[in-house]
């Protein structure tokens, strides 16, 4: 046996642990980015750009496909061709795969996939974890092996890659997604030596020679008939009874070398339990410590953990089994409808039962029941662990139970005992509530660092998030102690919590945390004398009762005092380690410093310097407040949950958002995953540290900042000036000066409560004081100054009635702002590029919009709950919005199309049906009216106005409907709002567009169906951290793309011009508005399948967003993003399609270029590389601008024999 | 013929391309060269936007990361991606290696730390010689002048500590005692004085109502720096050197004559590119012929305050008869024969 290793302690998450070793054991990695796996791939991109060797001395190639579908198939490649291959996915991607797992596992080749297990999209779309992916899998023929721990999932990644060789079966080893996958914990580290002991090089070399290759030609991929293809399928089962045990002897091997030995099934508890819970995962921890605690007091329970699931060995699973056996409870963390039971629980039934039937089970058959928990990251408990073990206790135990959850619907859920716990009494705990962009969880990440590598701590790091972009809480969850840390659930209390941003001690029950007799560390935007006074009733009293000792520090003014602006984590860590006393105060100091210096070190010597100064600013600034005996606040906790709300939204959507989702029973919750809009309007969430405030005088009424704003924060308004009564003081207009509606009065309102600070509007404002030029007709104020008053403002503003629409005389930058927007204070990030496009979308055609929006940013702002952004008017219209997938937006969408088109020809035709009923005229003009297009562009009438009275005629026909006593007027009573056009939106990243989705927004473009498809172009996948799709621009650096990106981005707007019957336009609001509400209407209007390509600044870009709409302004003055519009309808009036909207390059490409990280970070690393880049990079924004301007000179050659077949018979033929 | 000494080198003429982006070109730099520069100033490491730089960027970086479940990081993570002076330093290293004249780091700090730490960086990376670019906006209503000198002065004297290269100080024009201010200057260690820089002349953008930066400059704005240069030359103890308004060798001359030993040229190679230097050299060497001079070094000073015809031309007695002159009469223009 081989001698110990000497091995390093090291404190990583679950991805790296795993990441770690999949890398030094493969040489082919293709991956594609997915939550929460991405960042095993990120990991092997960044080792292998910087030349990290695997075992066998080089570095693996690594590389990023267009889909998971993608990743699997080229891994298949590799491994056909004799590589040694892995990648790594979850959720969604792994089910992308599965028809290459039975390819692979067919044809019995060695290979590892590693699986962050996450929830499938069902109801609704989840990022967390549960075992509903790899039990979508457990049919492919792969092998699975799951890990339930950090250490864990590093040791059994090892196993899986050691076994796959022997066993030739692949292997899929998955741990739970988020709990493991994100846990920081601190493991023992495997050495590369521990690693080549355990890979057997005959093994690799039998692969080798399996390999396709020329020099020794085979044949595989065959197709099968009837005649042969049920023998060869059962020819390899052999390899399925070898199996679990080379995964045995592997994990023998691994014991000898490590001490950790792992069982197929692993049994702990009592060694003669007549309960025992079979699982597998994460959970299974928590039931090992459970079980322990209750054998403990004597009861008779016990735990198998499963962790080699696929091949099911049952006669081990049953050997594992004390035989004293009793009861047994099986945990899923999966939900099969309509099954017998869940996977794993049928497993243990079917293995148990044939076992008997075989005379070979040593114990009388146990009662079997079955169990979900933890769906998608559900908390699951000691407590919850008891509640089943109690279950079983029970005479008649409950099969197909829940736990974890109150079913008050199907009764199906156990009841929990909350006060059951079983925390060691030697592990500390830290809860850290913290803003997203002030650093907390970055530093709570050093902290168990520090803790986990500079004292004999074991040390534990888990951290929760909202689903809000902007504004974000961040909840840190840390233990240690001396004995590694068991507990894969949430603290409860914990000894200290630390509240980094004061307006949460409102919104939450932040001292829920707290334990009696700990500490309480508040960073307090105040003197500390004034602390107490400040602080809600609720707070002073659990502070007293808790007997909490209470810290204060104003962390903002020391952060600020340094040059930090409002990064105050370093010196919340400081005051943590100063009153937790882990290490002496001078050492966590040091500590502290040196994680400093190693996070920024050549990022900047300055930034160094400014956060070490804040750590030694702050123990000055930290204060012990002396408790009061008695709480004297009269305030009371505010909610930032309107109690105007309707009913349903407050007793659900409001609960959510006060952080208390887990309590709604299941009887509270839609059953289809169907929720009302309109709901981010009762979430006032104040986030802003200053707001926009108008000044009238200034202003020149161009509505620009109404346009700009990505949250529908700021808006604009023209009224009668009789109509309002009651409007409070500060409420100041002026006089409207545009034609259309001169004489009403007019005002840009901010909503303060919903904007984010984020600048945009302030800088686009051209309106300059001609006495003080640094004061525009909007700036920025304290939100603190203004929030009360403008919060009256806006509500009197927002009971002013909207203008008529259909009087807007002119539809462009000012007039589209005069339009009610239906997506409003989304929770996109402060600054976002891509919500003004959509808020403009909403504001011309809201009221009659279908959206498909493809899964990314902009399903997560659009459609995260608890509160979402799109919103109705007046009359109740607004867009009705859904979410697919990630890959198959532009088909979803178009099934929304199919499925208007046909019920709108049903309406026509009932209508002319009917026709002798409803009245010849009204039907002929219910006809002719559906269609107004023809009027939208041409100065012939408002395309409103026609709506409104098509509208006016479907309710007069809805009126005559109901005299006619007929299944036909029954059905057209249905139908009739079809007959006013209804506009269908594909909404999309360019990862959805140019990447993972472009097969099937190819093939909806080359219909002629009425599609609107707007891409917010990103340049990069943001949703899930900035790597690089295929619209990454030439330089710029992106993960998957390190070095900068040597490609240029594909021309996806040539590429749908090439069809000729696709309207297509590319747009960027900063560089011309007045294009881009153009381009807008174009494309509406346009009766075939229109793209619009929308240059979106996001933050993964890398500089102060306030400035995107300046940097989207240089982005088309250098030529690297063209403004153009192609319009088919011009080729019939024998002009040029496409137009070009921005003049020729004027600035070079590197002044857009050096404005961003993105780029800028590749001038650092390799600035002669960089030069090559932006060189390249300018020749082919001249040489795409050159192209376009010779296409925008090209009339199509009209053929007169052809004239009299106009494009619309070719419309018709293809509408089948 | 043209030959001249300057911060202690010997330089086969005066003519110096001063600080401009011209030197992140290597190329250009080597056609400057071989046009004929005597000496290359690099362009003025500015502290302050180091220090933006690292800020900014730590910002754009830190402040999305960790507050999303999807995304930890935005951007990829670099161990060799670094921030700071180090580019400029790296083309400093490369210039050095592709010219033979001699290269003068320049820098404009802002933190007496900042000054030395480049400063000792610069000649590390084998700067020949450094320039400090002085700018030390006077905003305060509470600092008095003595104060901005003595702050100046100081930082001359631990940067003259710290290196063993030739120091040059490029100053602004508003100094209310520059005479004193430059012996002073002198007396701390700076081996030249460069007359001066361009800071304080934004533009403004009347239709936006925007500060524009600087353009680029013209023959007008040598007058101020000739008046200067004469009135120091002779008088204190380091060389001198024009920098701002000269485009033609009249300009050149001028400049010699009011007692610079070197002469910076950016706007006009900026416009003109590199042969421009050898036209300049060669109308003067034909100047020098046929005006008679052996040596252009004949020529320093000669229009010096200590020795022109009439030292009251610089001195605010012959204001009104310089007034009276130019409305008089045409003034002068020194043409060369085509």
């Amino acid at each position: 046996m081989a001698t110990r290793n000497a091995r390093n302690m090291t404190t990583i998450d679950g991805n790296e642990a795993t990441a770690s070793v999949a890398y030094r054991l493969t040489e082919t990695i293709v991956i594609y980015p997915i939550t929460p796996s991405s960042n095993m791939g990120e990991l092997a991109d960044e080792w292998a750009s910087r030349g990290r060797h695997n075992i066998w001395g080089i570095a693996p190639d690594v590389v990023e496909m267009q889909s998971e579908a993608g990743a699997i198939g080229s891994v298949h490649g590799a491994l056909q061709a004799g590589s040694l291959s892995t990648t790594f996915t979850a959720s969604q991607g792994l089910l992308l795969m599965i028809p290459n797992l039975y390819k692979i596992a067919g044809e019995l080749t060695p290979f590892v996939i590693h699986v962050a297990a996450r929830t499938l999209a069902t109801h609704a779309l989840s990022i967390f974890g549960d075992h509903s992916d790899v039990m979508a899998c457990r049919q492919t023929g792969v092998a699975m092996l799951a890990s339930a721990s950090v250490q864990e999932a590093h040791d059994m990644a090892t196993i899986s890659h050691a076994a796959t060789f022997h066993a030739r079966l692949p292997i899929m080893h998955f741990f739970d997604g988020f709990r493991t996958s994100h846990e920081v914990s601190k493991i023992e580290e495997l050495t590369d030596d521990d690693l080549r002991q355990m890979i057997d090089e005959e093994k690799i070399a039998e692969h080798r020679r399996r390999a396709l290759t020329p020099d020794a030609p085979v044949l595989r991929g065959t197709a099968q008939n009837p005649d042969t293809f049920f023998q060869a399928r059962e020819a390899a089962n052999g390899f399925y009874d070898a199996c679990p045990q080379i995964v045995q002897t592997a994990m023998d091997r691994f014991a000898g070398l490590t001490g950790r030995q792992y069982k197929l099934f692993d049994y702990s508890g009592a060694p003669d339990a007549e309960r025992v819970i079979i699982i597998m995962g994460s959970g299974a921890q928590t039931c090992d410590d459970t079980a322990a605690a209750l054998a403990a007091k004597g009861e008779k329970v016990g735990v198998v953990t499963v962790r080699l699931y696929r091949p099911f060995a049952a006669e081990a699973f049953i050997s594992t089994l004390p035989t004293t056996v009793k009861k047994i409870s099986v945990l899923d963390r999966t939900k099969e409808p309509g099954a017998v039971g869940e996977p794993l629980y049928q497993d243990v039934l079917a293995a148990i039962h044939e076992s008997a039937a075989a005379g070979t089970l040593p114990f009388a058959v146990p009662a079997i029941v079955g169990g979900r928990y933890g769906l998608s990251s559900k908390e699951f408990t000691p407590a919850m662990v008891k509640a089943v073990f109690d279950n079983l206790s029970a005479d008649k135990s409950r099969n197909h139970f829940t736990v974890g959850i109150t079913d008050d619907v199907t009764h199906l859920s156990l009841p929990v005992d909350e006060s059951f716990d079983i925390e060691p009494k030697d592990v500390v705990r830290a809860v850290f509530f913290g803003l997203g962009a002030d650093g907390t969880v970055g530093a709570n990440k050093n902290s168990i660092k520090i803790i986990g590598e500079d004292t004999p701590n074991y040390a534990q790091g888990y951290f929760v998030y909202d689903s809000k972009k902007s504004g974000a809480m961040t909840i840190s969850h840390l233990r240690f102690g001396p004995k590694p840390i068991r507990q894969p659930y949430l603290i409860k209390q914990a000894e200290f919590v630390a509240c980094h941003h004061w307006p949460f001690l409102d919104q939450l029950d932040v001292l829920a945390y707290t334990k009696p007799g700990g500490v309480l560390l508040l960073n307090a935007p105040f003197e500390a004398g004034e602390v107490w006074d400040q602080l809600p009733r609720q707070v002073q009293q659990t502070i007293i009762e808790r007997k909490l000792r209470v810290f204060v520090i104003d962390a903002y003014t020391v952060a600020g005092a340094t040059g930090m602006g409002r990064r105050i984590n370093t010196i919340m860590q400081t005051c943590f380690f100063a009153i937790s006393g882990v290490l002496p105060r001078e050492e966590a100091i040091e500590q502290i410093k040196k994680a400093i210096s190693k996070t920024y070190g050549k990022k900047g010597a300055d930034v160094v310097r400014r956060n070490c100064e804040a750590v030694d600013q702050t123990l000055a600034n930290m204060h012990q407040i002396d408790v009061p005996a008695q709480a004297t606040a009269a305030r009371e906790r505010a909610s930032i949950f309107s109690d105007l709300a309707p009913d349903f939204v407050k007793r659900v959507t409001g609960v959510m958002a006060s952080g208390n989702g887990d309590l709604l029973p299941v009887s509270a919750f839609p059953i289809d995953g169907t929720w009302p809009t309109a709901t981010s309007q009762w979430e006032k969430r104040g986030i802003a540290m200053e707001i926009p405030i108008w000044e009238p005088e200034l202003c020149i009424q161009c509505n620009k900042c109404a346009l700009v704003c990505p949250h529908a924060a700021i808006r604009a308004k023209v009224f009668n000036g009789e109509a309002p009564a009651g409007a409070p003081d500060a409420f100041t207009t002026a006089a409207y000066k545009a034609p259309d509606f001169k004489g009403l009065k007019y005002r840009i309102q901010v909503a303060p409560e919903d904007c984010t600070g984020c600048n945009l509007c302030v800088n686009i404002c051209p309106a300059k004081d001609k006495s003080n030029a640094r004061r525009k007709a909007i700036n920025m104020a304290p939100l603190t100054e203004h929030r009360q008053v403008e919060r009256e403002n806006y509500r009197y503003f927002l009971d002013i009635p909207d203008v008529d629409r259909s009087k807007i005389i002119r539809v462009d930058v000012k007039g589209s702002q005069l339009m009610l927007p239906l997506f409003e204070y989304s929770g996109a990030c402060a600054g976002c590029g891509e919500t003004p496009y959509i808020k403009l979308m909403t504001q011309l055609f809201g009221d009659r919009a279908l959206i498909a929006n493809a899964t990314g940013c902009s399903s997560i702002y659009g459609g995260n709950l608890p509160t979402t952004p799109y919103c109705v008017n007046a009359e109740g219209r607004g867009p009705a919005w859904c979410n697919s997938l990630f890959e198959d937006n532009a088909e979803f969408g178009l099934g929304m199309r199919l499925a208007v088109d046909h019920m709108t020809a049903q309406a026509r035709q009932l209508l002319v049906r009917l026709a002798p009923q409803v009245g010849d005229e009204l039907t002929s003009a219910l006809l002719d009216g559906g269609d107004h297009e023809a009027a939208s562009n041409n100065g012939d009438g408002h395309p409103d106005q026609k709506l409104a009275e098509q509208r006016q005629r479907v309710l007069a026909l809805r009126g005559k409907l109901k005299g006619i006593d007929s299944l036909e007027a029954r059905r057209l009573t249905l139908l009739a709002d079809y007959l006013v056009k209804k506009s269908v939106w594909l909404f999309g990243g360019d990862g959805w567009a140019y990447d993972i989705g472009y097969g099937g927004l190819d093939h909806v473009m080359s219909m002629r169906r009425n599609i609107n498809i707007l891409v917010m172009d990103t340049e990069v996948y943001s949703n899930t951290g900035g790597q690089a799709s295929k619209a990454t621009p030439l330089g710029a650096s992106a993960k998957f793309a390190t070095s900068g990106k040597t490609t240029q981005k594909k021309d996806l707007g040539l590429m749908a011009m090439s069809y000729g019957h696709v309207y297509v336009a590319s747009i960027a609001m900063g560089a011309s508005d007045a294009q881009t509400v153009k381009a807008f209407l174009e494309a509406e209007s346009y009766p075939g399948p229109s793209l619009i390509i929308a240059y979106s600044h996001c933050i993964a870009h890398g500089y102060d967003l306030a400035m995107g709409m300046d940097q989207q302004r240089r982005a088309v003055a250098c030529g690297i993003w063209p403004l153009y519009r192609y319009d088919p309808r011009r080729a019939e009036q024998g002009l040029p399609p496409l137009q070009l909207d921005a003049r020729p390059p004027k600035v070079p490409v590197s002044e857009y270029l050096g404005n961003e990280t993105r780029f800028r970070m590749v001038e650092k690393i390799d600035p002669d590389r960089f030069k090559r880049l932006a060189i390249e990079s300018q020749r082919q924004a001249l040489q795409r601008v050159a192209l376009y301007q010779q296409l925008a000179q090209l009339a199509v050659p009209t053929d007169p024999k052809l004239e009299a077949e106009p494009a619309k018979a070719a419309v018709a033929a293809d509408n089948n | 013929m043209l030959e001249m000494t300057y911060m202690g080198f010997t330089l086969p003429n005066p003519l110096i391309v001063g600080a401009s982006p011209m030197v992140r070109d290597l190329d250009m730099v080597k056609r400057l060269e071989d046009g004929g520069a005597a000496m290359i100033v690099f362009h003025s490491l500015f502290e302050e936007q180091l220090l933006a730089e690292e800020i900014a960027t730590a910002r754009a970086m830190d402040l999305p990361a960790d507050s999303s479940p999807e995304a930890l990081t935005y951007f990829p993570a670099f161990s060799d991606f670094q921030i700071g002076p180090h580019e400029y330093l790296e083309q400093l290293r490369r210039v050095k290696e592709v010219v033979d004249i001699p290269v003068i780091g320049s820098l404009n700090g802002v933190t007496e730390g900042g000054w030395l730490r480049y400063a000792r960086l610069m000649q590390d990376a084998g700067a020949d010689g450094l320039e400090l670019n002085i700018y030390d906006m006077p905003a305060a209503t509470d600092r008095p002048a003595a104060e901005v000198e003595a702050t100046t002065l100081q930082l001359v004297r631990k940067v003259r500590d710290e290196l063993t290269i030739p120091l040059a100080v490029k100053l602004s024009p508003f100094y209310t005692a520059l005479p004193n201010f430059a012996s002073q200057l002198a007396d701390a260690g700076a081996d030249a004085i460069v007359l001066f820089n361009r800071f304080y002349q934004p533009d403004i953008d009347v239709e936006a109502l925007e500060v524009r930066r600087l353009q680029l400059s013209d023959s007008s704005e040598l007058l101020l720096r000739l008046h200067w240069i004469a009135m120091l030359h002779g008088r204190v103890n380091a060389d001198l050197a024009v920098t701002g308004g000269v485009h033609t060798a009249i300009d050149v001359l001028k400049s010699v004559m009011a007692g610079a030993s070197g002469v910076q040229l950016v706007s006009a190679l900026l416009r003109h590119g590199p042969t421009l230097l050898l036209v300049i050299q060669q109308q003067l060497v034909r100047w020098l012929e046929e005006h008679e001079y052996q040596t252009l070094v004949q020529a320093r000073g000669s229009m010096s305050l200590l020795h022109c015809p009439d030292p009251h031309a610089y001195q605010r007695a012959n204001y009104m008869q310089m007034l009276e002159s130019w409305r008089g009469a045409e003034p002068h223009e020194m043409q060369f024969a085509p």
